[in-house]
């Protein structure tokens, strides 16, 4: 194996697939060092890169560069660096990589992900729904996209952990003066066995931290797996179990007070006048702010805070949306649509001659969906704690996009991003809303404006009336199929693309002639990305319209799917196995119903079969049958728990989800007119995985969210014999 | 000056006597593991016993904890430290996901145990229906509920 120097390995950055260690760690200028005093805790310990270090205690700490949010990146991403370094997984630890533009350069970035992994734009936006350049995203360090395990496990962790363990071989070899080939390692202990020397790595930490970085360490083969595969209990639950965990909300800052705000409800509304005669002269109240676009209270404690917000009068500006109510929404969707037709719009897709098939098709399907706007609803309201003084501000809070916050609270200060830090915490849920940086904004404004530490926190009526939306939609359909039935022509256009480009999109469907097109629809709303973004709508407007096609085909909804899957193998096993799990073609009682989906997403495959009792007074999900090939299930118990988690996600906006407009403002407020999914509704849940591909890792968090939808609506047909054109569920009549 | 008891610890506080049990226990005894969620009582985060019972705490003023045992996740394991039945279980079932709502959920759960040692299916909803958890946890918050049933029957069995 050739050794590179340096600086010619930096110049060169071709690295492929090895990048993430030895990268950083020898860049001109030597950011090691620069980590350092960042990293290192306690005598005798050792960076031997960025991602892993060991201390002379024989403890390793893998140090990962993505947020904690629930769906256990922080210890999937550590079982993946100590399996290849072969070290006892009890000892490990793990650290959130600092929020620093060292840790995730631009140089490894483009290493990292091209050419060959596809990184989703969900990665892209900002809080104004800008779009960065590649480099910049990846020096965002961004947890979203379903991404961390594919993305930084797959090629990050397991080189780091990999070179590692060649560092310390090597190191050893040396000292020895033996072989490195004779060196065998096991539990972080080093063994040569012929000369009956062994050491922990502990030992060989700081020699090991001398060596030349392995060019591309070997990387173990699956059959060599010792943690990778398996349900390894994830680190971070005993301290979710009792009360010790961390999360942005609990930041203790010395002298911090406590902020409540209100924005203008309308967006683009600014706060013009405020009362705050009674607010002044309550107990505890410190500051009253307007802030220009929202009022805040600053006082000793938050609930002080907020009783006293509640009592401020405002008035707000004119604002260009505030006369938009929620019919006019899909009234003005209707008229855009209705305006490009069957052939105009933004052509995402033209393959064959849809519009000619469809002319002369046996056969005519049409059909039209509509989905509501949707909040996030993380159990943690947004908040964070600011501090700004000397120049510099210091950030506590759970994000999920560490370096995107920096930068856009460097911008609204007027300070240099070196000048801003940022603590990241446990985040209480994600799901893409902290991946936004107005809020953090919002509170480093408020510090400003004190002058001492302040902690903001949302209430939920601000979280659900203030969210960045998952956006409402509207799609048209019309399909073709020829005199034997088979479906020729798939003509789609839809209003609102974000992200993940494909999502209207069918290439694992043999379908012979498609039109694929958009039509933009601007709304004075602020929008974000929502567990696995346009999958969210556009699976459930396809595999719908699917399921109606096989209505008029005269075939079974499994039966048109096979068809259309024949030439996908792996595909098709996926969809076999929710098939064969839910004993799909067994007789169901009376108002009863079975309906199938199957959704390609985030580089995974999912398919499920729910089963709905519809003879009680709305609809009840009794069971979902899932069946997931996420490539290679690295924690398959923390796969299966993502796709609980996405069902759950899902069957929550199918049945209640909906943020509706009145006069410009979001109408919900709370848990009680935005309804949760509880426990008494909890359908059982079945997955099953299948690892179709180690090479090539899907995503977990998301790919189990858009088939739901559909797979309850498409079941809800099954057993009333009505079709659902329009979510949530909660908006119909059954009776 | 309020006197109260929090995990068997005698305590007291300067605040208002409207001010919800949530704020005191985690602002003025700085103790975070109670959860703010939604402050109408709607989802179940800031959980914590009253002399046993489960309370929403954003939603009771601490004037009714006077005279009272307040308990909270950080007073619920053994006085070794040794963790609670009902933590272990949510261990061994890797419950928590995000985690931000487990603790109100561990104590609508140790509070269910308490009252009904072998709950059925429907005790369960009904006493965990008012703990909203967004990750979706719930089938897995069954199975640890039933699992640390069965170690408190098994135990006494043994006794």
């Amino acid at each position: 194996m050739g050794k590179w120097s340096r600086r010619a390995f930096i110049g060169a950055g071709v690295v492929a697939g090895g990048a993430l260690v030895v990268g950083i760690a020898v860049r001109p200028g030597n950011p090691t060092d620069e980590l350092k005093p960042l990293l290192a805790k306690g005598d005798g310990e050792e960076l031997i890169n960025a991602w892993v270090k060991v201390d002379a205690n024989n403890k390793v700490t893998a140090i990962v560069p993505h947020a904690e949010m629930g769906q256990g990146a922080h210890s999937v991403l550590a079982q993946m660096l100590a399996d290849e370094m072969d070290v006892d997984w009890e000892a490990v630890d793990i650290l959130e990589a600092p929020a620093i533009p060292a840790y995730v350069g631009a140089d490894l970035g483009r290493e990292f992900i091209a050419p060959t992994l596809e990184v989703p734009k969900v990665l892209e936006p900002t809080v104004q729904g800008a779009f960065l350049s590649l480099a910049n995203m990846m020096d965002l360090q961004i947890t979203g996209g379903s991404f961390s395990i594919r993305g930084s496990g797959q090629r990050g962790m397991r080189t780091a952990g990999a070179a590692a363990r060649e560092m310390l071989v090597a190191a050893a070899a040396e000292k020895w003066n033996v072989p490195a080939a004779e060196i065998t390692t096991s539990n972080s202990i080093l063994t040569h066995k012929s000369s009956g020397k062994s050491a922990t790595y502990g030992e060989f930490a700081a020699a090991a931290a001398t060596q030349d970085l392995p060019v591309k360490p070997r990387r173990k083969k699956v059959e060599e797996f010792t943690l990778m595969g398996k349900p390894m209990p994830r680190k971070d639950i005993p301290s979710k179990v009792n009360g010790t965990a961390g999360f942005g909300i609990d930041a203790q800052v010395e002298g911090m007070k406590y902020a409540a705000v209100k924005a203008a409800p309308v967006v683009g509304a600014t706060v013009e006048k405020i009362d705050a005669s009674k607010a002044k002269t309550m107990p505890g109240v410190l500051q009253i702010l307007n802030m220009g676009d929202f009022v805040a209270v600053v006082a000793d404690g938050y609930w002080q805070a907020q009783k006293a917000l509640g009592t401020i009068e405002a008035t707000y500006s004119e604002a260009e949306g505030q006369n938009l109510d929620q019919g006019d929404v899909f009234a003005r969707y209707a008229k855009a649509l209705d305006e490009v037709g069957s052939d105009g719009g933004d052509v995402e897709t033209d393959e064959g001659d849809a519009i000619g098939t469809f002319a002369e098709a046996s056969k005519k399907v049409t059909a039209e969906y509509k989905v509501p706007f949707l909040a996030h609803a993380t159990m943690e309201p947004m908040n964070c704690t600011a501090s700004v003084k000397d120049g510099r501000c210091d950030l506590w809070m759970g994000t999920q996009s560490p370096l995107g916050t920096r930068r856009d609270v460097a911008k609204a200060l007027g300070l240099d991003e070196d000048n801003v830090s940022l603590q990241n915490a446990y985040l209480g849920g994600g799901f893409g809303r902290r991946a936004s940086s107005d809020v953090p904004v919002m509170a480093a404004r408020i510090a400003k404006a004190t002058g001492y530490p302040v902690k903001m926190i949302w209430s939920r009526e601000e979280d659900t009336a203030q969210d960045l939306y998952r956006p409402s939609a509207t799609s048209r359909f019309e399909a073709g199929l020829d005199d034997k039935g088979k479906l020729v022509s798939w003509n789609n256009v839809h209003t609102h693309l974000f992200d993940p480009q494909e999502a209207p999109q069918v290439p694992h469907y043999a379908i012979a002639n498609h039109l694929i097109r958009k039509v933009d629809v601007p709304m004075h709303l602020r929008f974000g990305p929502w567990r696995s973004v346009d999958h969210s709508q556009q699976a459930w407007f396809i595999e719908s319209f699917i399921d109606e096609i096989a209505v008029e085909a005269g075939k079974d909804p499994l039966e048109l799917r096979r068809e259309l899957l024949a030439r996908s193998p792996r595909h098709l096993a996926v969809l076999n196995k929710a098939a064969e799990m839910s004993n799909w073609g067994s007789a169901m009682p009376r108002g009863h119903g079975r309906g199938i989906a199957f959704v390609p997403s985030f580089g995974s495959v999912v398919a499920q079969v729910a089963e709905v009792d519809m003879t009680g007074t709305k609809p009840r999900v009794t069971k979902v049958y899932c069946c997931a090939d996420v490539g290679f299930a690295m924690n398959p118990d923390g796969v299966a728990a993502q796709m609980e988690s996405a069902i759950v996600y899902g069957l929550t906006a199918a049945l209640y989800g909906e943020i509706s407009i009145k006069d410009g403002a979001v109408q919900q407020s709370n848990f009680h007119d935005y309804e949760m999914l509880r426990i008494n509704e909890m359908p059982d849940v079945e997955v099953t995985l299948i690892n179709g591909d180690h090479e090539r890792l899907g995503g977990a968090g998301e790919p189990g969210l858009p088939p739901l939808a559909p797979a309850v609506t498409n079941a809800v047909f099954a057993a009333t014999g009505k079709r659902v054109r329009e979510l949530p569920l909660s908006k119909h009549s059954f009776a | 000056m309020i006197k109260l008891n929090v995990n068997g610890q005698a305590r007291e506080v300067d605040v208002d006597p409207a001010t919800p049990i949530l704020w005191v226990v985690r602002e003025n005894l700085e103790m975070t593991g109670t959860k703010f969620g939604c402050g109408i009582a709607m989802c179940g985060a800031c959980t914590v016993h009253l002399d046993g019972k489960p309370v929403r705490s954003c939603s009771t003023p601490i004037s009714r904890a006077e005279g009272k045992a307040i308990t909270t996740i950080e007073g619920i394991a053994e006085d070794d430290g040794t963790l609670s039945k009902v933590q272990q279980a949510w261990i061994e079932a890797q419950v928590p996901q995000c985690g931000y709502c487990q603790s109100g959920q561990i104590m609508s759960a140790t509070a269910l145990l308490q009252k009904d040692p072998n709950p059925s299916d429907e005790q369960i909803d009904a006493a965990m229906a008012g703990n909203v958890c967004r990750c979706g946890m719930y089938g897995r918050i069954r199975t640890a509920i039933k699992s640390a049933a069965g170690n408190t029957q098994a135990a006494k069995e043994e006794a």
